[in-house]
């Protein structure tokens, strides 16, 4: 037999040997750019002098940022409740029907989902074409006015919220359904002997058995939909006027496209709080999580 | 082959102290059953053997060597697990030999081993199959022959049958005896069901508390326990014990147990028991020794009668479990089939004191 | 029926008949809704120039003969294939470098427990969470210093941020599910812990790896605004901008053109799904309820 040093004392050299690229990666391109950002945001357009905090004083000058901000906050709230109920919707109808048919819709309803956003949208952008639009080809033949989806500051902001719920609610589809599965049926059936009805059901049990996942996919999506930049992107660049900007396309505008980079990295680190706050509490809800079931 | 010491052997976690100071020396062949409630220490102790657990004090031999620093792999003993642990993406075959194959042993002798193994346990056409296609019995088939293979010095078994329902457990109990008898390799065995420690084990050890309450035949276990924790685990129904008094009455030691009969003692209990005179001990009776007044074998003559109220009758068939209360205690009685008690019912009950256990309370401690 | 004993029986099952009729309902219009864009897309690319232009016909149906003439054009005259070609090695390459990072990581993660080790953990997570539209512009600077700017390396480089922390959390979550007993069983088998990662950890958490995998992948393949934001020249581009960017020049009616590209280049991942449904939908879940 050989006698080596006891096992678990050679453990650590080993487990943090596997650890050193991942810790690598957050410290180089997560940890360290955070930082280089917060240092940008001190400069002058031209990267030469210290600036302290002008770059926010200027935004904060200025109406189209503050425009960005509420733009920002209404599309995520908006979006994130539509994406929801209707993923919640869906969840329930799919978990109602009988399970042999639930793949197949489940499969088809989150195609959206699969598809690269930035390609979805270019679909829905020529959908919403203002001579070719095939929703308004639509909406004549029911006798009703067609829509300028996308030159209309109101339409465009509804056609961005709509493509982002349409992207968005298979997550919380899948999400849901999977959280419905685990609620175990004799559940149900004790509600049926205390003659609870489909609402009380719902409203008793279901409910409160998804509350957490519920709670969860909602901070993850705010955080999502906060951040994105595909959609609005391709779908208006920001217009029309720049009233469809969120943070991150107004940030590629001013800081890539306009070069001034100090700038640019001042807006996307205004998501900076909202998102360390909705982060905070999805951590707390993970752990509690994790230490219930442990 | 090997025997294997424990020396004065202590587990530590964080503050909690697991395993206190066990000294233990199990010959080569010999079969040894660890038994004792959860949390006695007892898988704790069976885990360092294996060395899945650092030693915090006290040494572990195997054979001549001292292997607390030695990783499992190179301590030559094979384990299976309560769970069975089978590599689940494995065939049986493969999950048997994968130890002979991580030694890089001969592919043709991997293969001869496998199958003498497989035929030993009656698994040989299961070889192809996965984990998952099998039975609970056909896993812990595997599970052990997985540690037959490697042909190991030790064999340790970590409560092997306590996912396998009632029947199955039986013909599992039976199955390792065979084993054994066929292997002969020193073997340690963990389990909390003393039906499995009574049947399977060369010695009893019982753990209480992480540390050893009496090591012996399965016989010296049940019939001379030594604490009255050992008293109360072995059996079931579990002993009765009762609050007594020694006195000498008409020239003979008397157990006078609380609100029940006074038991005369036999000659050699009452010989340990005279210097207790006077003063309080606590009884040990076991449900056997608690019988139906109506028998007329001769056993019955030593017995001492005594008007009881039945509580609860529990038919079992073979025999009736009934409870009665004594006092402030619930006692219970092993009854023949012939004696149909029942709840409420006023009756007689006859106490045997030729087999009644004397624990002192302030030791406890069998005298 | 002729006697009915119970008022309550018959009740109940016109109950569940109305809860499965509305349910199919709600599906029906939900389907809808999620499938006629891409619907109108295929309709869109297999359409003439001619009957694009063309205002009076139904739009949703193609009614002047189906071509593949647009797909044609894609795959000879177009740098389409090479955006293709460019997006396949940006994501194999991620893939590639996510999984090892992530499982060498989760493994010692999930088993092996070190000083700070459950800090590196929320660590990964809070990676997890952090969008990629937060630190594009020091990532501009990084990716410049290294004199990656307008390269697809570039995407190799900076990719593993967003797909590195999430593949992490979901294997440290199915590793952790791994029996303990099983490790066990190994190291009584002799094995090391490379052995016991390959052997062992790797085979039965394959369910969880090939759901991280699908993960990198998706997100390598689908990524926007880095190549939008690094990449200038059409021979270093990947298919999302490509597409976008390169592909809407040109005469009035490329519309036939941008809608087969974009089916094309969305193809791989659709695929990939079609096959992996159950795989994609267990990592999907797992990221937010393994903890």
């Amino acid at each position: 037999m050989r006698v080596l040093p006891p096992l678990l004392r050679r453990k650590p050299a080993v487990a943090v040997l596997m650890c050193v690229p991942l810790f690598a990666l957050i410290l180089g391109l997560v940890a360290y750019p955070f930082f280089h950002a917060l240092f940008l945001a001190t400069l002058n357009k031209a990267e030469t002098a210290f600036v302290g905090l002008d770059n926010f004083t200027f935004l904060f000058g200025r109406q189209t940022f503050w425009m960005v901000v509420r733009q920002s906050l209404l599309f995520a709230l908006v979006a994130v409740v539509f994406k929801a109920l209707i993923g919640l919707a869906a969840a329930h109808a799919i978990n109602t029907i009988p399970t042999k048919g639930q793949r197949k819709w489940r499969g088809m309803m989150l195609i959206p989902w699969v598809i690269p956003p930035a390609l979805s949208t270019l679909g829905w952008w020529w959908l919403f074409e203002p001579t070719y639009s095939a929703i308004n080809w639509g909406l004549t033949k029911f006798a009703m006015p067609a829509v300028p989806w996308l030159s209309d500051t109101f339409w465009a902001r509804f056609s961005i919220i709509l493509v982002n719920v349409w992207v968005g609610a298979p997550f919380f589809l899948i999400m849901y359904l999977a959280a419905l599965k685990s609620i175990p049926g004799e559940l149900y059936e004790a509600a049926e002997m205390d003659g609870a009805g489909p609402w009380q059901k719902f409203f008793f049990i279901t409910l409160p058995m998804i509350r957490n996942i519920i709670a969860i996919t909602t901070l993850f999506s705010i955080i999502v939909t906060l951040a994105n930049f595909d959609i609005v992107r391709v779908l208006t660049q920001g217009g029309p006027l720049n009233t469809t900007h969120l943070f991150a396309t107004y940030a590629f505008r001013v800081g890539i496209e306009s070069g001034d980079i100090p700038l640019g990295a001042s807006v996307s680190l205004f998501m900076f709080p909202m998102l360390a706050i909705l982060a905070f509490i999805i951590l707390r809800n993970v752990r509690r999580r994790a230490a219930s079931l442990a | 082959m090997a025997d294997v010491t424990l020396q004065n052997l202590v587990k530590t976690f964080d503050t909690v102290e697991a395993v206190r100071g066990i000294d233990l020396s199990i010959p080569n062949n010999e079969f040894v059953v660890l038994v004792g409630p959860s949390g006695c220490g007892k898988s704790t102790v069976l885990r360092m053997i294996a060395g899945l657990e650092d030693v915090t004090g006290g040494d572990i031999r195997i054979g001549d060597e001292r292997v607390n620093d030695v990783p499992p792999k190179d301590r030559n003993i094979a384990m299976v697990f309560q769970n069975y642990a089978l590599y689940p993406h494995m065939t049986v075959a493969q999950n048997m030999s994968f130890g002979l194959r991580l030694r890089k042993v001969a592919k043709s002798e991997i293969r001869d081993k496998v199958q003498r193994a497989a035929d030993i346990l009656g698994i040989a056409e299961l070889l192809d199959r996965r984990p998952r296609e099998l039975s609970g019995g056909q896993r812990q088939r595997v599970a052990m022959g997985r540690a037959i293979v490697r042909d190991p010095e030790v064999f340790l078994f970590d409560e092997p049958l306590s996912n396998l329902d009632a029947k199955l457990r039986g013909q599992m109990r039976i199955e390792i005896q065979r084993l054994h008898q066929q292997l002969r390799t020193t073997t340690v065995y963990v389990t909390h069901d003393q039906v499995e420690a009574m049947t399977l084990a060369d010695r009893v050890v019982v753990m209480n508390a992480g540390r050893i309450e009496q090591a012996g035949t399965p016989d010296e276990v049940y019939h001379r326990p030594r604490t009255r924790f050992v008293a109360g685990f072995m059996g079931s129904p579990a002993m009765n014990f009762l609050d007594c008094q020694i006195t000498e009455e008409n020239g003979r030691t008397v157990a006078r147990l609380a609100a029940g009969p006074a038991l005369p003692l036999p000659a050699e209990q009452a010989a340990r028991a005279r210097s207790y005179t006077g003063k309080k001990l606590v009884a040990g009776l076991r449900p056997e020794n608690i019988r139906e007044a109506a028998g007329h074998d001769g056993a019955n003559s030593s017995g001492v009668p005594h008007d009881v109220s039945i509580d609860i009758v529990e038919p079992l068939g073979r025999e009736t479990i009934v409870y009665f209360r004594l006092g402030d205690a619930t006692l219970c009685a092993r009854v023949g089939t012939e004696v149909h008690p029942s709840a409420g019912e006023q009756t007689s009950l006859v106490f045997h004191p030729d087999r009644l256990h004397l624990i002192d309370p302030e030791t406890d401690l069998v005298l | 029926m002729t006697a009915i004993p119970f008022k309550t029986a018959p009740s109940l099952r016109s109950n569940r008949r109305w809860a499965l009729i509305a349910a199919y309902a709600c599906l029906g219009i939900f389907v809808v809704f999620f499938l006629f864009p891409p619907y109108y897309m295929l309709v869109t690319s297999l359409k003439t120039n001619a009957e694009i232009a063309e205002l009076a016909s139904n739009p949703w149906i193609v009614t002047d003969g189906v071509t593949l003439g647009h797909y044609e054009h894609l795959l000879t005259e177009s740098s389409f294939p090479r955006f293709f070609l460019n997006t396949t090695i940006v994501t194999v390459i991620v893939v590639a470098i996510t999984m090892v990072i992530s499982v060498l990581a989760a493994y010692s993660l999930a088993r092996l427990r070190f000083w700070g080790s459950g800090v590196l953990a929320t660590g990964v997570f809070l990676t997890y969470l952090v969008p990629d539209t937060l630190l594009f512009i020091p990532l501009f600077k990084i990716v410049g210093w290294l004199g990656l700017l307008d390269t697809y390396w570039s995407l190799v480089l900076v990719y593993p941020t967003l797909t590195v922390p999430f593949c992490t959390w979901i294997m440290i979550g199915y590793f952790g599910s791994i029996p303990r007993e099983l490790d066990e069983a190994a190291l009584i088998d002799g094995a090391n812990h490379m052995q016991m990662l390959l052997k062992v950890f790797i085979p039965v958490a394959l369910p969880g790896l090939i759901a991280a995998t699908i993960f990198a992948f998706t997100v390598a393949w689908a990524n926007f605004l880095y190549p939008l934001a690094y990449i200038y020249s059409e021979s270093e581009m990947v298919l999302t901008v490509g597409t976008v960017t390169t592909l809407i020049k040109g005469d009035v009616f490329h519309w036939g053109g941008l809608m087969a590209g974009a089916l094309l280049a969305a193809a791989p991942p659709v695929i990939l799904y079609a096959f992996l449904m159950d795989y994609y939908i267990a990592g999907l879940t797992s990221g937010a309820t393994k903890g």
